[in-house]
C-alpha cells in the first residue's frame, strides 16, 4: 500500500483518534505524540499487509498502546523502578469492549470537544487557526507553515505555546456551557473563515490564492457541518467557501493578475462545488436562523448561478446587502452595498454613497475604496478621474495580483 | 487547598488607571464602589474565594531590587503604567472557563481590564 494511501486515511481518522486519546490522557503532547507513533507503525505494517477492515479502530487502538508504554517509559524514568504493572485510572485497552467505546460512543461529543477546546478565545487568533489545521485536519506542522508561508519553527512554537497554555491555565476539554455555546460556536466558525480567507485572499505576497489552504478550511468547515447538523450559519459557512471557492480557477489570469467576477471566465466555474452550496444554503434557510454566512452565500450563489454578468441579479443582492448589514454593520459590507446600489442605481447614486462612507473617515487606506470609486467612474464615463482612483488604489493594495488588476485598469483608460 | 482536589486556583487582576479614577464624579465612585461590593458579596457567597483586597494607589509603593549582592530601595512601583494594578480575587474553581465567567462580570471590566492568571501548580 503506497504511503499516499496510508497518509490519506491518517489524516482522515487524524481529530477522531486524537480527540479520543486527549480525553482518555488529558495530556495533548502525550496524545499526538502517540498518534504519530501509530503513524509510522501505519506506515511499516500496512504497506505489508494492505489496508485492515476498521484502519480507523486500527490507528486508535496502536496509538493507544503507545500513549500506555510511553507513560510507562515515562513512569520508570522518574521512580528507577520496573514495571509498574498498570497505569492507574487508565482502562486497558485489551480489556474486551475498550476499543469500541473510544470508537464508536461519543466520538462525535470527542471532536466537538476538540473543536471548541482549540477555538478557544483564551488563545490567540493565529494560535487556534493553527491548532485546528494541526488536530481537526490532521496537517504535518510543515504543511502549515508552508501555508502560513513563516518558518517552521514559529508554528511549531506558537502550536506549543497553545498546548502548554491549555493544560497551565486549564481551558476545559469540554463544549461549551448552554449559555456560552452560541458565542463560542461563531468561533469556531471564525476561526475557519479566517484559515479560509487567509488562503483565499492574501493580503501579502505574490500569489492571490493558496489553494491549500482553502481546501483545508473547506475541510474544516465540512467538518463543523457534520458536528452541528443543527447549526443554520455552519451550513451558511460551508455554503460561502464552497462557492468562493468554486471560482477560484477563473479568478486569476495567466499573467497572475487578478480577473473580477464581470469578467471572469464562467465556463472555468466549478459546478458541482455551487450546486453543493446551493443544496446547503437549501438546507440551511428552513432552519430560519439566518446569520452573516447564510447572507453572504445567499449572494455569492446569486452571482454563482448568473450565467452571464449582465444576468446577474443586482436587485435582490442589494437587498441581501441591507439585511447583511443589520448582521454584520461595518464599513467594508457598506462598500460593497453602495457598489450593489450603483448597479441597481446608477453609478452616479453609488458615487454619492462612497463619498458619504469616505467622509466617515473608516476606510482610510483600504485599497478597495478608491478602486469601487475608479470604476464607477468608469461605468460613468468619468475616464480621467477614474484613472486617478486607480492610481491611489494600486499605491494601497499589499497584493500582487492585484496590482496587476488594477494597473491593467489604469492602461484601459482611453 | 479545600478538599476539592480537582480544584485549581486564578487570581483574578484588576488593573484600572489611578488617573482616570482620581477624575471621576463622586457619585460615580460610590456607585462603582456599590457595584464591587455587591460583587465581592456575591463571589464570597459562592464560596469560591480564598482571598481578596483592594491595594492602596501606587504613590504608596516601594520597590526593592537586588543589585550586585546589594538591595536598592526605591520610592514607587516597579514600572509606570498607564494602568496600574488595584485590585484582586484569588478564586478556586475547576477551570480556566469558569474562572471567565466570574471574571466577566467583575465590575473592573468596566473601567479598566481585567487579567485572569492560573496559580502555578506544583507537578504531582
Amino acid at each position: 500500500m503506497p504511503a499516499l494511501a496510508v497518509e490519506r486515511v491518517y489524516r482522515r481518522e487524524h481529530a477522531r483518534g486524537l480527540a479520543t486519546l486527549v480525553r482518555r490522557f488529558g495530556d495533548w503532547n502525550l496524545a499526538e505524540d502517540a498518534l504519530q507513533d501509530a503513524y509510522a507503525k501505519a506506515l511499516s505494517t500496512w504497506s505489508g499487509e494492505g489496508l485492515p477492515d476498521r484502519p480507523g479502530a486500527w490507528l486508535a487502538t496502536v496509538a493507544q498502546n503507545h500513549a500506555l508504554d510511553r507513560l510507562r517509559r515515562r513512569r520508570h524514568a522518574a521512580h528507577g523502578t520496573g514495571d509498574p504493572g498498570g497505569i492507574d485510572g487508565i482502562a486497558d485497552p485489551f480489556e474486551p469492549g475498550s476499543i469500541d467505546e473510544g470508537i464508536d460512543s461519543g466520538v462525535a461529543d470527542d471532536r466537538l470537544r476538540l473543536l471548541y477546546t482549540c477555538c478557544h478565545p483564551a488563545l490567540a487568533p493565529a494560535a487556534q487557526c493553527a491548532l485546528a489545521l494541526r488536530t481537526l485536519c490532521g496537517l504535518h506542522v510543515r504543511a502549515i507553515a508552508r501555508a502560513y508561508l513563516e518558518p517552521e519553527a514559529t508554528t511549531a512554537q506558537r502550536l506549543v505555546r497553545a498546548k502548554r497554555k491549555i493544560m497551565e491555565a486549564r481551558i476545559p476539554y469540554e463544549v461549551p456551557a448552554a449559555q456560552e455555546l452560541p458565542a463560542r460556536t461563531s468561533q469556531v466558525l471564525s476561526v475557519v473563515y479566517l484559515v479560509f480567507n487567509e488562503g483565499y485572499a492574501a493580503t501579502d505576497g505574490e500569489l492571490l490564492v493558496r489553494d491549500d489552504l482553502c481546501g483545508e478550511a473547506i475541510r474544516l468547515g465540512r467538518l463543523v457541518a457534520e458536528l452541528l447538523p443543527r447549526h443554520a450559519e455552519a451550513r451558511g459557512l460551508l455554503a460561502l467557501m464552497l462557492l468562493h471557492d468554486a471560482r477560484r480557477d477563473a479568478r486569476m489570469d495567466a499573467a497572475g493578475a487578478l480577473v473580477p467576477l464581470e469578467e471572469q471566465d464562467r465556463d472555468r466555474w466549478h459546478r458541482a462545488r455551487i450546486r453543493e452550496a446551493v443544496a446547503l444554503l437549501d438546507s440551511a434557510l428552513p432552519m430560519r436562523a439566518p446569520g452573516p454566512y447564510q447572507i453572504q452565500a445567499a449572494i455569492a450563489s446569486l452571482h454563482a448561478q448568473a450565467r452571464r454578468a449582465q444576468d446577474t441579479d443586482w436587485k435582490q443582492i442589494f437587498m441581501l446587502y441591507g439585511a447583511l448589514i443589520r448582521h454584520l454593520p461595518t464599513p467594508v459590507v457598506e462598500l460593497n452595498a453602495a457598489v450593489a446600489f450603483a448597479m441597481v442605481e446608477g453609478p452616479l447614486h453609488g458615487l454619492a454613497w462612497l463619498d458619504r462612507l469616505e467622509a466617515r473617515g473608516e476606510l482610510a487606506n483600504y485599497h478597495l475604496l478608491p478602486a469601487a470609486r475608479a470604476d464607477l467612474l468608469r461605468r460613468a464615463g468619468r475616464h480621467a478621474e477614474a484613472r486617478v482612483h486607480y492610481q491611489v488604489a494600486v499605491s494601497l493594495a499589499r497584493n500582487a495580483a492585484e496590482r496587476a488588476y488594477l494597473q491593467r485598469r489604469i492602461l484601459a483608460c482611453p | 487547598m479545600t478538599g476539592k482536589t480537582n480544584a485549581m486556583q486564578y487570581m483574578i487582576l484588576i488593573y484600572d488607571s489611578e488617573q482616570a479614577w482620581s477624575a471621576l464624579p463622586e457619585a460615580e465612585i460610590h456607585r462603582i464602589l456599590g457595584e464591587f461590593m455587591r460583587y465581592t458579596q456575591e463571589i464570597t457567597d459562592a464560596g469560591i474565594v480564598r482571598a481578596n483586597g483592594r491595594l492602596a494607589p501606587v504613590g504608596s509603593a516601594t520597590t526593592l531590587r537586588g543589585n550586585g549582592g546589594k538591595v536598592v530601595t526605591t520610592d514607587g512601583p516597579f514600572a509606570e503604567t498607564k494602568e496600574q494594578l488595584g485590585g484582586f480575587y484569588l478564586i478556586e474553581v475547576a477551570n480556566l472557563d469558569e474562572a471567565l465567567r466570574w471574571a466577566e462580570r467583575c465590575p473592573g471590566v468596566a473601567i479598566g481590564s481585567v487579567e485572569v492568571r492560573p496559580m502555578f501548580e506544583m507537578p504531582d
